[in-house]
């Protein structure tokens, strides 16, 4: 690993951003980014979830799935501990922190299934196999790359839901196409890590 | 079971609960799978299969899973057949395999499959619920090939691998951003099909009503 974690982890949130270059997390994006709040208290509990659920799944693939020769499970293994993890995080929160739950108690049942959870907790821990500090700093910064994604898509959404544009492009093909013209602009930073 | 149902759930998935364009659920793999129309069908026909069969365990379990814990069952039912999937897949297709393995393994995590599960399974009967699994995924693979085969005669100038002549390969339009672009135009033709479709059933409708009734003519005057 000659990379240092700095440059991982900037590539994480600018350049392989989850949403606009690696395509994961696309279904919240579109589906909660009507509002800025909404955007914003998503965008924060993914990186709650995240930073937390692949810490965990480290820990599982490693001392769990390695010793007992099963690696071939890791999907199931995954989804079980994050799905248990955002569970017992509703739980915990609804009981120490009714403000915190308040604001992102909505969207954490949303958040099992939001492929860049697993899709980020799969490749850093088994296809790129990171160690522990490395998965825990990546898995934050896509976390924060998601929330720049759907703030960034939320405050243009307010404007195309004003404009006048054709009936068969209201709602879902605008913020697509606004979406493109986003990964577009995001696509430009991938030059800055290869040099 | 009568025959109407069978009906409506066999054909709902292509058209009127189409999973990519009318509930948009799914999105990643739609986004990411379809760079050429091979690998669009290949991530189709994985995404039927698992929901076929996830469809049908649901179905056959629904009235032994407790309300409380659903949601953790259909996810272990539904990631034993992507394990399944991506055993077969690394085996007899190992070069797709290396390039679909990211999407292969967050079939789990596709909305349309959980959805499903919660949404239809959960009440139906085991075959009904089967059928439902093969329209919606049949609808998702047309949908997700459609898509690759717009992205693939753009980006490559071919078709299904094969080169076209006359058609230079763009090679911009092949990144990234283009998938969102022609899954948004799609939409909106899809839409905009649908709309024209509905307004002629409609005018239909309006042409031989006054004649049959004949007391809908003042109503459709004050409108």
């Amino acid at each position: 690993m000659t990379v240092s974690i700095i440059s991982v982890m900037f590539s994480a949130v600018i350049s392989n951003n989850i949403v606009l270059s690696q395509y994961q997390g696309i279904c919240p994006f579109l589906g909660v980014s009507k509002k800025m709040s909404s955007a914003v208290g998503m965008g924060f509990a993914v990186i709650f979830v995240l930073a937390i659920s692949s810490v965990f799944c480290w820990l599982a693939y490693n001392y769990i799935l390695l010793p007992l020769e099963i690696e071939y499970l890791y999907t199931m293994a995954f989804i079980l501990v994050i799905a248990s993890l955002v569970q017992l995080l509703e739980m915990i929160l609804k009981r120490f922190s009714p403000t915190l739950y308040s604001a992102l108690g909505v969207y954490l049942p949303l958040i099992t299934t939001n492929c860049a959870i697993l899709g980020t907790a799969n490749s850093a821990v088994v296809f790129n196999s990171y160690n522990f500090l490395y998965t825990f700093g990546v898995s934050i910064a896509t976390g924060i790359g998601f929330l720049f994604a759907i703030c960034l898509l939320a405050g243009v959404r307010l404007k195309t839901d004003k404009a006048d544009i054709p009936a068969c492009f209201k709602g879902f093909p605008i913020t697509l196409v606004t979406a493109a013209i986003m990964a577009m602009a995001f696509a430009g930073f991938s030059g800055i890590l290869a040099g | 079971m009568n025959k109407q149902k069978v009906k409506e759930t066999l054909l709902g998935g292509f058209i009127k609960n189409n999973p990519t364009f009318v509930l948009v659920l799914g999105t990643c793999p739609t986004i990411a799978m379809t760079t050429s129309l091979f690998q669009a069908f290949a991530m189709g026909v994985a995404t039927t299969f698992v929901l076929i069969f996830s469809n049908l365990f649901v179905s056959l379990l629904r009235n032994v899973i407790p309300d409380k814990v659903r949601i953790p069952c259909y996810i272990v039912i539904i990631s034993t057949f992507v394990i399944i999937v991506q055993m077969v897949m690394r085996k007899y297709l190992p070069d797709l395999y290396g390039t679909m393995q990211a999407f292969i393994a967050l079939i789990v995590v596709n909305c349309i499959i959980l959805a499903r599960a919660e949404s239809f399974a959960s009440c139906n009967k085991p075959l009904l619920s089967m059928l439902d699994g093969l329209s919606m995924g049949l609808g998702f693979t047309c949908a997700l090939s459609l898509i690759g085969i717009v992205r693939e005669f753009f980006a490559g100038g071919a078709f299904a691998g094969m080169a076209i002549p006359g058609f230079p390969a763009m090679s911009g339009v092949g990144a990234s951003a283009f998938g969102f672009i022609v899954f948004g135009c799609m939409m909106a033709l899809f839409n905009f099909v649908m709309q024209k479709i509905n307004e002629k059933k409609e005018r239909a409708k309006r042409a031989v009503l006054p004649l049959s009734t004949g007391e809908v003519e003042p109503m459709e005057a004050v409108k």
